[in-house]
């Protein structure tokens, strides 16, 4: 059992992986546009929801406005649009 | 994280907010798309079932990976200037060898163990000649592009071509002649080891020809450990799936909380010959000659049986009404159930629609389901028929919680006893959550892979 032997390699072929960069981050959040986005796991309404009553309590001049996509999981163009065309800065979840 | 990602591309800062026990995941995530300063939030695990006032002490409270207040790390990663890390993002590549440096047998096996490119019980080692021999049951060349694989939606997608599947058959321990059988599962590009914290797996059909070539076994234990072609073309496609989308590591690349034994070796044949209806693919639009391979995608519950005896009616109701809510069952049963049904006037897809119509809950145990809320209430919100009116329904309401086509019904076993089963698991490629989502056969060819 001390002979060498070689082997194939199981795994796939691995993407390449091109950076990309975070957005800009704007200097503070007054008068921003907030986009709350549930990603409608079990109950993340509920805790986006408590998220917006903080921002009103601790950050009025903050507009926050609740968004979900249509599906869990799937890509939502339409919803990405709008948030990229109206708004300055999101949150999203709770999940992945 | 896929919208976080997308949305911080198209210019706005966003945070993602996952629970702690997906750190290391969305670590991984941002790596792997190149983006892997992306300010990421935290709160403790569960987020489901607690209140409003406990989720507020979550936003309260402190972050558990980050160790700062939660909101603190919410506000500085919103307006937090940028690094020079995190302009450039990643760039890079990752590649696979095609063999590895050479070894001891004892030492590579304990690297295959110890990279995660195991299922922990003995596998044959590939070597080339075991996989050039491997390669001679198919007539295609191994540098041909099979398909592409990941763990989740959200993850980077590995290809994988016949060569790599060729080796997972080796060390799962396949003959030559089994390999368009694997090549058939794999080309589905759908993985049996999904990351999901749910513990999905896949359990896979055969029918056709190819069944009785190969020598698979349709009979007595047909589900269980006792046939070579049964159990190594299962084990097979889970090791070409965790090896082929780049990992199933728990924490990583693998989230069910509780696991699955299907993850091992899944894979069956249908009892064609002694079923009173036509094959499985038959239903499906194939030929008898033709050679197929069904996907099914849960594993989550077993719902079991006898007869049918006169209460049957009562039987099903109960074991289909037992059934996670998300994940319709697939009906396994032995040619002695089938034929008795057959002879109460049933086919197939009249026994499917009876299912539909007589299996109903209360609309409010329906809809108090974590996965009906997550993935079925957007389809009834959006005016998708049946879940609107489901969901319109009055809590007290009795409502069908499948729709004919969601249930599939298959023969298999040696007549040793009248038994059947309720698997959880919808077809691979079948009906979706949208009439009309299912385009052709939802079954994978074999006999293109010969």
């Amino acid at each position: 059992m001390t002979q060498k032997i070689t082997v194939m390699d199981p795994r796939g072929y691995p993407p390449k992986v091109e950076g990309k960069r975070l957005a800009t981050r704007p200097e503070r959040l007054d008068g921003k546009v907030l986009y709350l986005i549930d990603c409608l796991f079990d109950n993340a309404d509920v805790f986006m929801e408590q998220l917006r009553l903080w921002f009103a309590e601790h950050m009025p001049n903050v507009e926050t406005r609740l968004e979900r996509p249509k599906e869990s999981w799937v890509d939502d163009p339409e919803m990405r649009r709008r948030v990229v065309e109206g708004g300055d800065v999101a949150i999203i979840g709770v999940g992945l | 994280m896929g919208f976080a990602l997308e949305l911080e591309k198209a210019g706005i800062p966003t945070i993602p907010v996952s629970t702690h026990a997906f750190a290391r995941l969305a670590k991984a995530t941002t790596l792997a798309a190149g983006m892997p300063t992306v300010r990421n939030a935290f709160v403790l695990q569960p987020v489901v079932g607690l209140s409003p006032a406990e989720l507020r002490e979550y936003i309260d409270g402190i972050d558990p990976i980050n160790k700062r207040p939660f909101m603190d790390v919410v506000l500085d990663g919103l307006t937090g200037p940028l690094t020079d890390e995190d302009y450039k993002g990643a760039t890079f590549e990752r590649t696979t060898p095609r063999f590895l440096e050479p070894d001891t047998e004892d030492n590579l096996r304990q690297r295959f163990m110890l990279e995660g490119w195991t299922d922990y019980l003995p596998i044959i080692l590939p070597t080339e000649e075991r996989v050039e021999a491997m390669l001679k049951g198919t007539s295609h060349p191994g540098d041909l592009f099979v398909n592409r694989m990941a763990p989740t939606a959200f993850r980077e997608k590995w290809d994988f071509d016949v060569e790599k599947v060729a080796i997972n058959a080796v060390m799962a321990g396949c003959r030559p002649e089994y390999l368009p059988v694997v090549l058939a599962l794999c080309s589905s590009g759908f993985s049996a080891r999904s990351s999901s914290t749910t513990s999905w797996a896949t359990i896979s059909m055969i029918n056709g020809p190819i069944r009785d070539e190969i020598g698979m076994n349709y009979g007595i234990g047909a589900m269980g450990p006792y046939n070579h072609a049964n159990a190594t073309i299962g084990r097979a496609y889970c090791l070409l799936s965790m090896n082929a989308q780049g990992g199933s590591e728990p924490g990583v690349t693998y989230m069910g909380s509780v696991g699955n034994n299907w993850n091992t070796t899944a894979c069956f044949a249908e009892n064609e010959a002694d079923s009173p209806w036509e094959p499985f693919h038959v239903s499906k639009g194939h030929s008898p000659d033709e050679s197929t391979a069904a996907i099914f995608f849960g594993g989550w519950y077993t719902q079991a049986g006898f007869g049918p005896r006169d209460s049957w009616q009562e039987k099903f109701k109960r074991c289909i009404t037992a059934a996670d809510h998300f994940s319709p069952p697939f009906i396994v049963m032995d040619p002695l159930v089938a034929k008795d049904f057959a002879k109460m006037g049933y086919t197939r897809d009249s026994l499917r629609e009876w299912c539909a119509e007589n299996a109903k809950m209360k609309a409010k145990y329906y809809w108090d389901d974590q996965w009906t809320t997550t993935l079925i209430k957007p389809h009834a919100d959006a005016g998708v028929e049946p879940y609107a009116t489901w969901m319109k329904a009055d809590p007290e309401d009795m409502i069908s919680i499948f729709r004919p086509e969601d249930f599939e019904i298959v023969v298999t076993g040696g007549q040793t006893q009248g038994a059947f089963k309720m698997i959880s698991g919808r077809l691979v490629g079948g009906a979706g959550f949208r009439a009309g989502t299912s385009k052709g056969s939802p079954l994978f060819s074999i006999d293109k892979w010969r």
